[in-house]
């Protein structure tokens, strides 16, 4: 593969129509860090939801008290809401929703609409953009610290993570996307931690106190504090122990979501929507891989996540999956060492990675090296076939057929970066059922040459033979679509 | 339909059972090759066993979980002692009809407590996470095809990607619903030609057109849209494995069993889902069900103790399932470590008793008509235990 083809489609999402490959490909990749747009204007455009979340606990939680059965499982069909099309079920929803007030059923019927209008703000973002390198970091550090619309309040705060928590840093400091992303309402829903109680925090002695019955005490959840260790910072073999993650869960107990009605007048606001409760905060100090946490409050859980972003566990971890997503499913042992280096050396300088990323020899291999995730082969098809303004239903609808709906990866550990989880008969199926209709929708002209500049000196004479015989300019676009030189980077 | 605590009576029992077997090998392969199903059910997120059936005859159980009585009031016992969840309505009656059993207090070989780890060490069958990058069910998909030749049958994963379990040599092919626009047959022969000459794409896509094929034959999936839907999971996968040229193999993955808070709705409805889809499967199967084995396993089990948040977190021990019209069922198969402070692992999780590799092997080769031990050396190399025996009524 050529230099340009790699800068085009091994870093980024392939090149957009009307556009040209590459002349410099190092000097065009670095160029993307200074265009790049952290805040895109669209965003700003965004409707406030950092209160539904809040609205949603509590309304369950309400009607919980209530009528036990109803309430959950209205909660739990939010499940499915994202993803569904099907009015029966849209009916069924609303049945189950009967008996909440009018504002929170709005709530709930809202949160699948909201999720896809920023499935496809995401999308269109990608296709649009000048820095696509940088739009695949954003998307590789998204599915690094994976949150899933799943729970309750959810849908309304997934986007925002990745907009809020996870864009701005991209190109700045792990440590500072680490605190954000971890501590974001999304994340705190998402992994049980907005209701971890320290078990001998204020709040708990005082049910103990009222001799509340024992079985509706609530109390420590380690769900987050474990996938902080073994997910987002140090890896699952980063030397941490059982007893670190009861004493990380002890030391996050107290940060939650804000607008929980029962605990607001203790609540004291965070960023992006999330709150710290003191009152339901363990207190004393906390050991942690050998280092001992004296109790801050909610400043004790954010000087561990400092300490766990700059271990060198985690320099190791990052580099690796890095190093996977760009330059192949068995990482160059020398790329990781690099990396590695780089990240240790800077404190964990984002940007500072990413330079050396791009100037390490061992990305610039010929290929393939990698099989394209469906979000990628989506976006890179949607630029090349210049499609920009397709509406967020039907791109929610395509992703989620494609396999991989934004923000609703099947685990905390998020969508799997490894060929086997993606080459499947089916999938590739699915792509070509798309694609056919894709072109069909396009601009389908002169495609022999939209082809050669999308795949600069890559492009096979076996791909070329097949566009050139095709009935259509269609049906070319469609197979250039599916063509190996787009399934692979 | 009895189950002693015992450890050595359930051994012996089995043993004998084995040797009972023996002779099964023969008649089976005179009867024809490739004539049995085998359905494989994965339950990510480490599905809690001791909900699936409760330990309710334990002393200790009341003290550890009393919160969770009232879920099993009316609910199957066996002997007394468990408590088979009621959300099982299907495989509640598959077990007193003799065709369904639990093996509890189970574990693989692994003895963290990450899904991620656990999950590819239950699907490699390797001893240590990502030592292996084929899956066990590829390999056994491997050891039919060289016994049995093209009679061997295809293995089918009923998703819209290939689970590792079923990733390997052997050729396997996925399939799921979807919503999309059908291709043209002319827009579908072009892509056949586009890639004549690219190996890996060429397989995977004359492995889906085949697979398209015979989901429009058996007429499976009309309108099904997704597999969310359990009762049409269900047909679909037994729509696929109907008749001769259905596949032999299949493997379904269901998730959500990850009960950190809220444990007893969200275990009652997942375990609903798995119930209808077992019943919708084995309805589908008609009287091929005879000749099926489903067996359904987790990565590992949840703490004993509810969290603060009134779930359970990830723990070590749990139960299997193993359903079919063979199957000696109506029994739980333990050896049960108990539920003191000190019969826990680590303080607070069930402790494994029996190797759930042993399970897997013991009762697909027992189904299969293969041998054991060649059996648990390829599927789950490395393990010191032997195949479970006496799991197929003989």
């Amino acid at each position: 593969m050529s230099r340009p083809n790699i800068a085009l489609n091994r870093f980024g999402y392939g090149v957009r129509i009307g556009g040209e490959a590459p002349t410099n490909p190092r000097q065009y990749l670095l160029r993307q860090l200074d265009v790049f747009d952290p805040a895109p204007r669209v965003l700003a455009g965004r409707t406030d939801n950092s209160a539904k979340p809040g609205e949603i606990v509590d309304a369950l939680r309400r009607n919980r008290r209530e009528r036990r059965m109803q309430a959950t499982d209205a909660g739990e069909s939010m499940d499915s809401m994202a993803n569904d099309s099907a009015p029966q079920r849209r009916g069924r929803r609303r049945r189950q929703l009967t008996g909440f007030p009018p504002e929170v059923q709005r709530t709930y019927l809202g949160a699948g609409r909201t999720l896809r209008e920023d499935i496809g703000l995401r999308t269109n973002i990608s296709v649009a953009s000048r820095a696509p390198m940088v739009e695949r970091l954003v998307h590789f550090w998204s599915n690094h610290f994976s949150v899933s619309a799943q729970k309750p309040g959810t849908h309304y705060q997934v986007a925002d993570h990745e907009f809020f928590a996870i864009r701005p840093h991209v190109l700045g400091k792990f440590s500072e996307m680490l605190k954000a992303a971890v501590l974001h309402p999304a994340m705190l829903l998402y992994l049980d931690q907005f209701r971890s109680v320290g078990p001998n925090s204020p709040f708990q002695e005082r049910r103990r106190e009222r001799q509340d019955p024992p079985r509706r005490e609530r109390g420590l959840n380690e769900n987050l504090a474990r996938e902080v260790f073994e997910l987002h910072t140090t890896g699952v073999d980063g030397g941490y122990s059982q007893a670190d993650i009861t004493e990380f869960a002890r030391a996050l107990t107290g940060w939650t979501i804000q607008g929980i009605r029962r605990v607001e007048r203790r609540s004291v606001p965070q960023p992006n929507g999330a709150a710290f409760v003191a009152y339901a905060h363990e207190p004393g100090s906390r050991q942690i891989m050998g280092r001992t946490y004296r109790d801050n409050n909610a400043g004790q859980a954010r000087v561990v996540l400092n300490d766990l972003a700059t271990h060198p566990a985690t320099a190791r971890f990052i580099a690796t999956k890095l190093a996977r997503h760009f330059a192949g499913d068995t990482p160059p042992p020398a790329l990781v060492t690099r990396l590695e280096e780089d990240f240790l050396r800077t404190g964990g300088d984002l940007a500072s990675l990413t330079r050396t990323l791009i100037d390490a020899p061992e990305v610039w291999t010929e290929g393939p090296v990698k099989y394209r995730q469906p979000f990628e082969w989506l976006v890179a098809a949607l630029r090349i076939t210049g499609v920009d303004n397709l509406n967020a239903r039907v791109l929610a609808d395509a992703l989620n057929e494609l396999g991989q709906a934004p923000w609703r990866a099947p685990s905390p550990a998020g969508y799997d970066d490894l060929e086997g989880s993606w080459a499947g008969p089916d999938a590739l199926f699915r792509r070509v059922e798309l694609a056919e209709r894709l072109a069909s929708n396009a601009r389908a002209d002169d495609i022999m040459n939209r082809a050669q500049t999308a795949f600069p000196g890559a492009l096979t004479d076996n791909t070329r033979t097949w566009l050139s015989r095709a009935e259509s300019g269609a049906q070319a676009l469609g197979l250039l679509l599916v063509s190996p030189e787009m399934m692979r980077r | 339909m009895t189950m002693d605590l015992n450890r050595r009576t359930l051994l012996g029992s089995s043993l004998a059972l084995g040797a009972a077997s023996l002779a099964l090998p023969r008649i089976a392969l005179a009867q024809g090759v490739g004539d049995k199903n085998l359905l494989f059910v994965m339950l990510r997120g480490a599905a809690d066993g001791m909900a699936m059936a409760a330990p309710l005859g334990d002393p200790g159980y009341e003290a550890l979980r009393g919160a969770t009585l009232s879920e099993y009031e009316g609910a199957r016992r066996t002997n007394g002692f468990f408590a088979i969840h009621p959300a099982f309505e299907q495989v509640g009656m598959a077990f007193d009809a003799g065709e369904a059993l639990f093996v509890h207090a189970a574990a693989t070989s692994y003895r963290e407590r990450s899904h991620f780890d656990g999950q590819n060490m239950l699907e490699t069958g390797a001893t240590q996470p990502y030592a292996k990058s084929d899956g066990w069910l590829n390999r056994l998909a491997g050891m039919m095809l060289e016994r049995d030749g093209e009679d061997a049958g295809r293995a089918l994963a009923i998703s819209a990607t290939m689970p590792l379990a079923l990733r390997g040599a052997a050729p396997a092919s996925s399939y799921a619903p979807n919503n999309l626009p059908e291709a043209s047959n002319e827009f579908k022969a072009r892509v056949g030609l586009l890639y004549g000459e690219d190996q890996q794409l060429g397989e995977l896509w004359s492995q889906a057109l085949e697979t398209q094929a015979m989901a429009n034959m058996g007429g499976g999936d009309d309108g099904i849209r997704s597999l969310r839907d359990a009762q049409a999971t269900g047909e679909l996968t037994a729509s696929l494995m109907r008749g001769r040229d259905g596949a032999r193999i299949a493997m379904v993955e269901l998730g959500g069993w990850d009960t950190h808070a809220n444990q007893l709705s969200r275990f009652r409805r997942n375990a609903r889902a798995l119930d209808t889809l077992l019943g919708a499967y084995r309805d589908g199967l008609g009287a091929e069900w005879a000749n099926t084995m489903v067996v359904v396993v987790t990565e590992f089990g949840r703490t004993v103790r509810f969290n603060g948040t009134n779930g359970t977190d990830h723990g070590t021990g749990s139960a299997a399932m193993v359903m079919g019209g063979a199957v000696k069922g109506g029994r739980v198969i333990a050896d049960w470590p108990g539920l003191r402070e000190n019969d826990l692992f680590e303080a607070r999780d069930l402790q494994p008793t029996i190797a759930l590799e042993s399970v897997l092997s013991g009762a697909i080769a027992e189904h299969m008509t293969l041998d054991p031990e060649l059996t648990m050396a390829r599927l789950f190399p490395g393990r010191s235990g032997q195949a479970l025996s006496g799991i197929v009524r003989s």
